[in-house]
C-alpha cells in the first residue's frame, strides 16, 4: 500500500529528462557503449529463443507430409499451402472456432459483467466481511483443476450438462469471476476517489457513480479483465478434453490434440491447425498489451 | 491511500452475508451496508454456487469410494443408480502412507516441488534479467519487448505442440546437437529428460508474465529515488539492493505468489508434452486427472481427494507467505 502504482511513468521520465542534462550524469538507462553492446547481445538471443518455437511451427506448418517434422531440410524445396488449405476444407476447423468463440465470449461476458460490481463494492467500500471475500477471491485463484474437476463432472453429468457449451461456460466461470473481480479491484484503486465524492455530492447514489463515472472511466481495466477471461478459457485443456465429447463440439486447445491418435499422427496438419489459431490470438494480444501491464501491475500489488 | 468513500463504515459487523437471526446489529449493518452487499451479491451467488457447492460435493466423493463403475451412470436409456458407498478418511490413508503411498503421491509431491521451485526460480530471475534491460533507454527496446512477449501471446496449446515437434527424436533439437556431435538426449522418453523438457517449457511460457510484471513495477520507482541514491555516491549495485528491490516489492511478492500458485497447478504444459505416456513427469495436478479421467475405471474418489489435499497445501502456503509477506513489511516499516 505503500508504494503508489499510480501511472507514473510518462510523468517521471519527463520530468527527468530536463534536470539530467546539466549535470551531465547519466540518467538511469543510459550505460556505457560495451554496456549497451551487450544488452543488445543478451535481448537479441533472448528474442531469438522467444520467436524460434513460434517461426519453427510456422516453417513446419509448409511442409505437406507428416512426417515432415523429421527432417525440416526437405520443406525448402516443396513448401506449399496445402495444409492450411487441407484443413480449412476438410476438417472440422470451423466448428472448433465456434465453440472456442462461444465458450471464450461467453464466458468473458459473464465474468466481467458480475464482476464488475464486485470489484467496485471491494475497492471503495469497507463492509463486515470484506476480508473474508478478499480471502475467498484469492484462494479461488489457487484452486488446482483436480479439486473441482470430478465434483463439476458429477454435477454437470447429473444435469445433462456434458458436452454442452453452457455447461463449459460455467465451469470456466467458476475461476473466471473471481480472477475478474480481484482484478477490476485493482484496477478501479488506481480511479481517484475523488471522482466518487463528487458524484455522491452531486446527488449520486453508489449505484449511480459507479454506472455513470466509473465504468466509463474504467473501460481500460473492464477491457483487460474480459481479455484475461477470454484468453483463459480459450486456452483451457482439462475441463475442455474432458466435458466436451462430440468432435465438432471441440475448443481448439482439444481439437489439435485429436490430430494426434494412436495410429496416426497428422503433425503437418496440426502445425497448420495451430498457426491458424495463434495468428489471430496473437493480433488481438498485441492489440491489448499496453493495457494489460497496467492492467495487471494495478491489480497484481493490491492484495 | 485507503481513503474509503464509506469512511463512517470502518467498523466490522456482522458477517458478509446477512442472515436472519443476528437481530439489531444485522438490522443497523444492513442499513448501512446494503449497497455493498447488494453490489458482491452477483459474485457471492456464483461463488457459492459455482466453488463452493461443488467444493462440498467433492469432499463428500472423496468420503467414499466413487469411481466410473459405481457412479450414477446411463447407459443407453437405462438410468443406474449411484451405488458407491461412504469410507471415511480411507483414501486421505491410502493417499498418504497406504501400501503404495510413496510410488504414487510422494514422489509426485517431491517432484511437484522441484517443480515448482525451480520453473518459478528460472522465471523470476530471468524474467527480472530481461525486465531491468528493457528498462534502460535502448534503441529498439519496444521491438524487444514486442518479440519478448510472443510466448505470453501464444496459447499455450499451441506452443507445446511446436516444442513437442522439436524435441522429438530426431526433431530440430536433436538434429542439432547431433550436427554438433553432442549427445542427443530421448527428450520426452528419459524419465530425467522429460522433466528437463517440462521445466524448460514451462520456463519459456512463464517468463514472458513475470517480465512484463516487473517491468511494468520498475517503471513505477520514482527516478527522484535513483537520482537520489545516486548524488549520495551509491554504485550500480547498491542503487539495485537498496532502491530496485525495495521498489519492486510488492509488485514482485504478487507476482512470484501467482507464479507459484499457478505453476503448481500447471496443467496444459505437462498434460500435452507428454500425454499417459511419462508416470514419472506428472506433477500432482496432473496426476490426480489422470487418476480421475485418464484411465479405467476412473477413480473419482482419489482424484479428489488428491484435489483436496492439493487446495490444502496451497492454501497453507499463502497463509504461511502472507504471513511472511507481513512480518518483513512490518520490519521494514519500523
Amino acid at each position: 500500500m505503500s508504494t503508489s502504482t499510480a501511472p507514473t511513468k510518462a510523468p517521471a521520465e519527463q520530468i527527468a529528462a530536463p534536470t539530467a542534462p546539466p549535470r551531465k550524469v547519466r540518467g538511469r538507462g543510459e550505460r556505457s557503449r560495451a554496456a549497451s553492446l551487450a544488452s543488445h547481445g543478451v535481448l537479441t538471443l533472448a528474442s531469438l529463443v522467444a520467436l524460434f518455437p513460434v517461426a519453427w511451427l510456422v516453417y513446419l506448418s509448409l511442409g505437406p507430409d507428416k512426417n515432415d517434422y523429421l527432417h525440416p531440410g526437405r520443406i525448402w524445396s516443396k513448401m506449399t499451402f496445402d495444409n492450411y488449405a487441407f484443413v480449412l476444407q476438410d476438417t472440422n476447423f470451423f466448428d472448433w472456432l465456434k465453440s472456442s468463440l462461444i465458450v471464450s465470449l461467453g464466458t468473458t461476458v459473464i465474468g466481467v459483467m458480475v464482476a464488475a460490481t464486485t470489484g467496485y463494492a471491494v475497492s471503495r467500500m469497507r463492509f463486515p466481511g470484506y476480508r473474508k471475500l478478499m480471502w475467498v477471491l484469492l484462494v479461488t485463484q489457487m484452486f488446482p483443476i483436480a479439486v473441482l474437476i470430478v465434483p463439476m463432472y458429477q454435477i454437470l453429468s447429473k444435469l445433462q450438462l456434458i458436452d454442452n457449451y453452457f455447461g463449459l461456460i460455467l465451469v470456466y466461470c467458476s475461476t473466471a469471476v473471481p480472477y475478474c473481480a480481484w482484478l477490476l479491484k485493482g484496477y478501479f484503486d488506481t480511479i481517484p476517489f475523488e471522482i466518487d465524492e463528487a458524484g455522491r455530492v452531486d446527488g449520486l447514489t453508489p449505484f449511480g457513480t459507479f454506472f455513470r463515472l466509473i465504468l466509463p472511466l474504467a473501460r481500460p481495466g473492464l477491457a483487460v479483465a474480459g481479455f484475461y477471461s477470454f484468453i483463459t478459457a480459450f486456452g483451457e485443456v482439462a475441463f475442455a478434453s474432458t466435458f466436451m465429447l462430440s468432435d465438432t463440439k471441440y475448443t481448439f486447445a482439444v481439437g489439435l490434440q485429436s490430430f494426434v491418435s494412436e495410429h496416426d499422427a497428422q503433425r503437418n496438419l496440426m502445425a497448420a491447425t495451430a498457426v491458424l489459431v495463434a495468428i489471430p490470438v496473437s493480433a488481438f494480444f498485441y492489440l491489448v498489451q499496453k493495457n494489460l501491464v497496467t492492467g495487471l501491475t494495478a491489480g497484481g500489488t493490491k492484495g | 491511500m485507503t481513503v474509503a468513500i464509506d469512511r463512517a463504515t470502518g467498523k466490522r459487523r456482522g458477517d458478509r452475508t446477512p442472515r436472519p437471526g443476528l437481530g439489531r446489529r444485522l438490522k443497523d449493518g444492513y442499513q448501512k451496508h446494503w449497497y455493498a452487499y447488494a453490489m458482491i451479491a452477483p459474485v457471492a451467488v456464483v461463488i457459492g454456487v459455482l466453488v463452493l457447492y461443488p467444493l462440498g460435493y467433492g469432499l463428500y466423493l472423496t468420503l467414499t469410494d466413487a469411481n466410473s463403475l459405481n457412479s450414477a451412470r446411463t447407459i443407453g436409456v437405462n438410468e443406474i443408480e449411484a451405488t458407491y458407498k461412504f469410507v471415511g478418511l480411507d483414501n486421505y490413508a491410502d493417499i498418504l502412507w497406504g501400501p503404495t503411498a510413496y510410488d504414487r503421491f510422494w514422489s509426485h509431491f517431491i517432484w511437484t516441488i522441484v517443480w515448482t521451485a525451480v520453473c518459478v526460480g528460472l522465471h523470476f530471475f530471468i524474467g527480472l534479467g530481461l525486465a531491468l534491460l528493457l528498462n534502460q533507454k535502448l534503441r529498439g527496446r519496444t521491438f524487444y519487448r514486442l518479440i519478448l512477449v510472443l510466448p505470453w501471446a501464444v496459447p499455450t496449446f499451441v506452443t507445446v505442440f511446436g516444442w513437442r515437434f522439436m524435441l522429438a527424436d530426431q526433431g530440430i533439437i536433436n538434429s542439432a546437437l547431433d550436427w554438433l556431435h553432442l549427445p542427443t538426449p530421448a527428450w520426452l522418453e528419459d524419465t530425467f529428460w522429460q522433466r528437463f523438457s517440462a521445466i524448460m517449457v514451462n520456463t519459456w511460457c512463464g517468463v514472458p508474465f513475470m517480465m512484463v510484471s516487473l517491468l511494468g513495477g520498475l517503471q513505477s520507482i520514482d527516478n527522484s529515488l535513483y537520482e537520489a541514491s545516486e548524488m549520495d555516491g551509491a554504485n550500480a549495485w547498491q542503487r539495485f539492493r537498496y532502491v530496485t528491490l525495495p521498489g519492486l516489492r510488492s509488485v514482485s511478492s504478487t507476482v512470484v505468489l501467482l507464479g507459484i500458485i499457478w505453476t503448481f497447478n500447471q496443467f496444459a504444459v505437462i498434460f500435452l508434452l507428454f500425454g499417459n505416456t511419462a508416470p514419472d513427469a506428472q506433477i500432482l495436478v496432473t496426476w490426480a486427472y489422470q487418476l480421475g479421467f485418464g484411465q479405467q475405471p476412473r477413480d473419482f474418489a482419489q482424484s479428489a481427494a488428491y484435489g483436496i489435499l492439493l487446495l490444502a497445501i496451497l492454501i497453507v502456503f499463502t497463509s504461511f507467505y502472507r504471513r511472511w509477506l507481513n512480518r518483513n513489511e512490518q520490519q521494514l516499516a519500523n
